[in-house]
C-alpha cells in the first residue's frame, strides 16, 4: 500500500531540505527522501562536503596567513607557530556534523518525514524509494507534488580521473590531513581558488591552472587580475590561459603537462586537485518516464521552478546555473509556496549574488559592465578602491575595490562587483537595493556606519554619481 | 514577545474574511502552531494558527465580524506583558469594520480607489525624499486599503520604488493611476514601463459593482428578510456576473443514448474492488477525451488572443452547504477510469467538508456540472471564466424513442454545453458534442 503526501522532496541538500521545511510550515504533508551517498546525507553537499566545511578551513587559513605574514606588524609576534591541518579538518568536520544534525531536528520540529533511500519518479509521478542497503524494501510514496533536488557531483575529464589519493576532488580535499609539498589546482572557479587559498596558507607550494584568461573567469576581469596579484604575492604560481594536457601519474613526483600561448610546460607535483566544475544528478531518477524535460544536463524549469511535467518541480543545482546553495534554498521556498499557493514570487535569476570566500573575498550581483551595455543601458561605472579605506586598513586588508555599474538615466543599480576584506557580507546591501529598485541616490543618501567596510559601498555610489569624498 | 494574530490572506482573491469562531478564550495558554480560530474566506473555511506562544491576551475582533486581510484580530503575549501599544495601534486602524455593523455598505466601498494623486507625490524625485514625504490627496472612503494600486488608503501616499518614481516623473505618468505589481501593490519599474507601453485605463478589473440579487417573490407566507451574503456567495456572485456580462454565451443541446455506457458501468463495478465507477466518472473521462480531439473547446479568450491549453484540467461543479465550488481534476485525459473515480471522490468529499487547498479548485480548463441527481432533465450552466465552455448534464431517464419506425424504450440523457462565442463557434461546439455522444454511445471505443 502506498502512502499519501502533498509534497515529496527528493534530496535533502540546501534546496531540498529548505523546500521540505517550508512546505510543511504551509500545512502540506511532506516527506524528504535522502540517500546517504558520496556527498549526501541530510544537508547535502553544502553542509557535508561543500560550503560549510570549506568555509571552516578557510577561517583556519585566514588565521594562519595573518599570523604568518602580519602577526609581527599587528604586535602579535608569533613564536614557534605550528600548522596542524588535521586539527583544522577536525574542527571543520565537527561544525559540519553539528549543522547536519540540526536538520534532523528542524525536520522533526516542522513535521517533515525523513525517508532514507534513493528516490525516483514513476510514470504516474509518484515516488519510489529504493533501499540503499541490500535486503531493504522499496517504498512507494503517493505524491501529489514532487520537488526534485538531487544536486550535482564533481566532474573531471579523461586522463584526470580521481583516484582519491594523488588526484583528488573537493570531497577528498576537505579531509586532507597529510599535506603534500606541492599541489596543482586545476580550475580557478570559486572552488579552485578557495582550496588554493587554504593549502597555500598551510604551507603547500600551490600552482593554479586555469584554461580561461583570468582567475574566477565568470567575474569582472578586474577581479580576477586583483586576485591573481594577491595570490602571487603569497607565493602561489598562477597559469591562466593554460590547458592541462597530460598527467604522468606513475612517476614520482607526478608530472603535469600544461599548454598555453607561451608553449608547453611540465610541472612537477605531488598532488592534483581537480576543480573543473560539477554536473547535475539526473541519472536514475525516472525523469523521462515522468515527462520531465532535461536540456544540457539540467532539468528545465520556469521562474516558479515548475518542470515540463505537471506536479513536478525542480530546484537547486539539478535545475540549472548558477550552482549555488543560496539559489537552491531560495528556489526551494518558491516551489513550496507555489505548491501551497501561498503568494509565491517568481525567482529573480538576475539578482542571485555570487560569492567566493578566498582571501581577499569576491562577491558580485547583477550585470557586468559589458552585459549592461549589451542589454541596451547607457551605463555609468564607479569604482572605489579599498587601498585608502579606513576600515580596510585597520583590518590589514587594503587590497581590492567595489565597483558599481549603474544606468545613467535613472541611476538604477544594474550590477555590483567587489573584491576585498569581508565583501561576502557587503553584497547583501547591493542585493536588497536591487530588489527594492533603489538607485544610486538612495544608497548614497543613507548614513553608513563609520568605520565599516559597508561605507565603501556608499563611497562607490558617490564615485558613480561623480561626487566622491575619499578619493 | 507579543505575537499578532491577523486575518491572513489565504487565497489570491481573498480581500476580507469572516471570523467564524475563536477556538480558545482570552487567558488560555497557546503554543506556536495551535489552532486559535476558524475563518471563512471567499472559498473555504480555514484554521488560523498561532505564530507565537504565550497566552491569548486579547480578542480584538469578535466572532461573526468580517474584516479586511491584514487586520489584527487577536494578541498572543506573556501573561504580564504590556500589549497597550499593540492595542492602540489596532484602534487607530480605520480598516477594522465589522460587516454586521456596517449599515448597507455597498460593495463599491471596498473597491480599489482610483483617486488621482496630485503631481507632487508622483514626481517626488529628490534623492532621500523617498516615500515618507509624499503627502498626497485625502482618501475619504478608507474602508479597505486597496491592494491593486500603489496608493495607500489611510495616508494617500504612493508606494513605489525609487526607479519607478524617477521613470514616472520623466515620462509624465501619475503614479496614483498605475497598478502596482510589487509586494502590497508597490509600483515597480515594470509597472511604469507597462503603463508607458500601453496608456490604458488604470487598474485591472473594474469594481465588481452591485450584484443584482432579485427580490424574493412576494408571497404572503414568506417574510422579507435581508441576509448578509457569505464570502463564498459574494465570490460566486462576482465571478458569475463577470462571466455572463462580458462573455457572449450560446447554448447547444444534444441527447445521448446511455444504454451501453450504463451496461459497461455495471460490468466494471461487478469486477471492481474497493471503488465504484459512477456515471459522472464516465462522463468526465469522455469529456476529457473529446477535449483532446477538439482543442478549440479546451481554450480561453485572452485579450485578443485565444489561449489553447496544453492540459486538460476538468472543473467538477460540486454543490456544498451554502454555495458551490469546482474542484479540479488535473490531467483528466491522461487518467484511467479507476483513478478518475478515486480522485474525484476524494475531491468532492473534501469540497463538501470545505477542506480543499486553493490549488485544488483553481485553474480548470473546462467544467462539468451535473444536476441529474436532482431530477433535472436539462439546464444551462454559466461559464466559469476564463474557461470557454461548460457542460450541463441532466438526468438519465427511460424514454420512448422511435427507431426504424418502431417505438422502443431507451435510457437517454440530455447534455447542454454553454460556449464562449469568442472562442467556440457553433460548428466547433457541435463537433465536440457529436464526439462526446459518439463515445458515450460506443464506450468500448474508449479502450482503443
Amino acid at each position: 500500500m502506498s502512502e499519501w503526501y502533498n509534497v515529496v522532496v527528493i534530496g535533502a541538500g540546501p534546496g531540498g531540505y529548505v523546500a521540505a521545511i517550508r512546505a510543511a510550515q504551509l500545512g502540506l504533508k511532506t516527506a524528504c527522501v535522502e540517500a546517504n551517498g558520496y556527498e549526501g546525507g541530510l544537508g547535502g553537499t553544502c553542509l557535508n562536503w561543500g560550503c560549510i566545511p570549506a568555509k571552516a578551513l578557510l577561517e583556519s587559513a585566514a588565521l594562519a596567513q595573518t599570523v604568518k605574514s602580519q602577526g609581527a606588524e599587528f604586535g602579535v609576534r608569533p613564536i614557534d607557530v605550528e600548522y596542524d591541518m588535521s586539527a583544522a579538518v577536525d574542527r571543520s568536520r565537527a561544525i559540519s556534523e553539528k549543522l547536519t544534525n540540526g536538520i534532523g531536528y528542524l525536520f522533526k520540529k516542522n513535521g517533515v518525514e525523513s525517508v532514507f533511500g534513493h528516490g525516483r519518479l514513476t510514470a504516474e509521478r509518484d515516488v519510489v524509494v529504493d533501499p540503499t542497503e541490500p535486503g531493504g524494501e522499496a517504498r512507494i510514496l503517493d505524491a501529489r507534488h514532487v520537488i526534485v533536488a538531487t544536486g550535482a557531483v564533481m566532474k573531471t575529464f579523461p586522463g584526470f580521473e580521481l583516484d582519491g589519493e594523488k588526484v583528488i576532488g573537493s570531497r577528498e580535499a576537505l579531509e586532507l590531513r597529510e599535506l603534500p609539498q606541492r599541489m596543482v589546482v586545476v580550475g580557478a572557479g570559486f572552488v579552485g581558488v578557495e582550496f588554493a587559498d587554504v593549502f597555500s596558507a598551510f604551507g603547500v607550494e600551490v600552482t593554479v591552472v586555469e584554461a580561461l584568461d583570468t582567475l574566477v573567469p565568470l567575474e569582472d576581469p578586474e577581479i580576477g587580475k586583483t586576485l591573481a596579484r594577491s595570490f602571487k604575492k603569497r607565493g602561489m604560481e598562477i597559469r591562466t590561459g593554460a590547458m592541462v594536457k597530460a598527467l604522468e601519474r606513475a612517476s614520482s613526483p607526478m608530472v603535469l603537462t600544461v599548454e598555453s600561448s607561451k608553449g608547453e610546460e611540465r610541472i612537477e607535483t605531488d598532488l592534483v586537485l581537480m576543480a573543473v566544475g560539477r554536473q547535475p544528478v539526473t541519472e536514475g531518477l525516472g525523469l523521462e518516464e515522468a515527462g520531465v524535460r532535461v536540456a544540457d544536463g539540467f532539468i528545465l524549469i520556469d521562474e516558479y521552478c515548475r518542470t515540463s511535467a505537471d506536479t513536478v518541480y525542480a530546484v537547486g543545482d539539478v535545475a540549472g546555473q548558477p550552482m549555488l546553495a543560496h539559489k537552491g534554498s531560495h528556489e526551494g521556498i518558491v516551489a513550496a509556496e507555489h505548491i501551497a499557493d501561498a503568494n509565491p514570487h517568481p525567482v529573480r535569476y538576475d539578482n542571485i549574488p555570487s560569492v567566493g570566500y578566498c582571501h581577499p573575498e569576491i562577491a558580485s550581483i547583477g550585470l557586468s559592465e559589458p552585459a549592461a551595455a549589451e542589454a541596451g543601458h547607457e551605463v555609468k561605472v564607479g569604482k572605489f578602491p579599498l587601498g585608502a579605506h579606513g576600515r580596510a586598513l585597520t583590518a590589514g586588508h587594503n587590497e581590492g575595490f567595489i565597483k558599481i555599474v549603474a544606468d545613467a538615466q535613472y541611476g538604477e543599480i544594474l550590477g555590483v562587483h567587489m573584491i576585498g576584506h569581508n565583501v561576502s557580507e557587503l553584497i547583501a546591501e547591493a542585493g536588497v537595493a536591487r530588489m527594492l529598485e533603489a538607485t544610486l541616490d538612495e544608497v548614497a543618501a543613507h548614513a553608513h556606519a563609520h568605520p565599516s567596510m559597508a561605507e565603501a559601498v556608499m563611497e562607490a555610489a558617490f564615485v558613480t554619481l561623480g561626487r566622491a569624498i575619499h578619493i | 514577545m507579543a505575537t499578532k494574530v491577523v486575518m491572513a490572506q489565504l487565497s489570491p482573491t481573498m480581500e476580507e474574511g469572516k471570523l467564524i469562531e475563536w477556538k480558545i478564550s482570552e487567558g488560555d495558554p497557546v503554543a506556536q502552531g495551535d489552532i486559535v480560530a476558524e475563518i471563512e474566506t471567499d472559498k473555504a473555511n480555514m484554521d488560523v494558527e498561532a505564530m507565537g506562544a504565550g497566552v491569548l491576551r486579547k480578542i480584538v475582533v469578535q466572532e461573526g465580524a468580517t474584516v479586511p486581510v491584514g487586520t489584527l484580530i487577536g494578541i498572543i503575549a506573556e501573561p504580564d506583558e504590556d500589549i497597550e501599544s499593540l492595542l492602540s495601534e489596532a484602534e487607530a486602524e480605520p480598516a477594522v469594520v465589522a460587516t454586521e455593523e456596517r449599515p448597507d455598505a455597498p460593495e463599491e466601498a471596498t473597491a480599489p480607489a482610483e483617486t488621482a494623486v496630485p503631481d507632487e507625490a508622483a514626481t517626488t524625485d529628490e534623492a532621500a525624499a523617498g516615500d515618507e514625504t509624499a503627502e498626497a490627496a485625502e482618501e475619504p472612503s478608507a474602508v479597505v486599503p486597496p491592494l491593486e494600486t500603489g496608493l495607500e488608503a489611510e495616508s494617500g501616499r504612493v508606494r513605489a520604488s525609487p526607479v519607478a518614481r524617477k521613470m514616472a516623473a520623466e515620462k509624465g505618468i501619475e503614479l496614483g493611476t498605475i497598478a502596482g505589481s510589487g509586494p502590497g501593490g508597490r509600483i515597480v519599474k515594470a509597472d511604469v514601463e507597462a503603463a508607458v507601453a500601453a496608456p490604458a485605463p488604470a487598474g485591472r478589473a473594474p469594481s465588481p459593482g452591485a450584484i443584482g440579487v432579485s427580490e424574493p417573490p412576494a408571497e404572503p407566507r414568506l417574510r422579507d428578510e435581508r441576509v448578509e451574503a457569505s464570502q463564498m456567495r459574494k465570490a460566486i456572485a462576482r465571478r458569475l456576473a463577470e462571466s455572463i456580462g462580458p462573455v457572449p454565451h450560446f447554448y447547444l443541446t444534444i441527447e445521448v443514448d446511455m444504454g451501453r455506457a450504463l451496461d459497461m458501468r455495471s460490468e466494471l463495478n461487478a469486477r471492481a474492488d474497493g471503488f465504484k465507477i459512477g456515471v459522472n466518472d464516465i462522463l468526465l473521462k469522455t469529456a476529457a477525451e473529446a477535449l483532446v480531439r477538439h482543442p478549440q473547446v479546451n481554450a480561453s479568450w485572452d485579450e485578443d488572443a485565444i489561449q489553447f491549453h496544453g492540459r486538460v484540467d476538468l472543473g467538477i461543479a460540486v454543490a456544498v452547504d451554502g454555495g458551490l465550488i469546482t474542484p479540479v481534476l488535473r490531467n483528466a485525459d491522461r487518467k484511467g477510469l479507476r483513478r478518475i473515480s478515486l480522485e474525484s471522490a476524494d475531491l468532492i468529499e473534501r469540497a463538501r467538508a470545505r477542506k480543499l487547498l486553493p490549488e485544488e479548485y483553481q485553474g480548470a480548463t473546462f467544467s462539468v456540472s451535473n444536476l441529474g441527481m436532482f431530477g433535472i432533465d436539462e439546464f444551462t450552466a454559466v461559464i466559469n471564466p476564463p474557461e470557454a465552455a461548460i457542460l450541463a448534464v441532466g438526468m438519465t431517464q427511460e424514454k420512448p424513442v422511435v427507431e426504424g419506425g418502431e417505438i422502443t424504450v431507451r435510457r437517454r440523457m440530455r447534455v447542454t454545453m454553454s460556449c464562449d462565442h469568442r472562442v467556440v463557434d457553433g460548428a466547433i461546439g457541435s463537433a465536440y458534442l457529436a464526439t462526446l455522444k459518439e463515445m458515450l454511445e460506443n464506450p468500448l471505443a474508449m479502450v482503443l
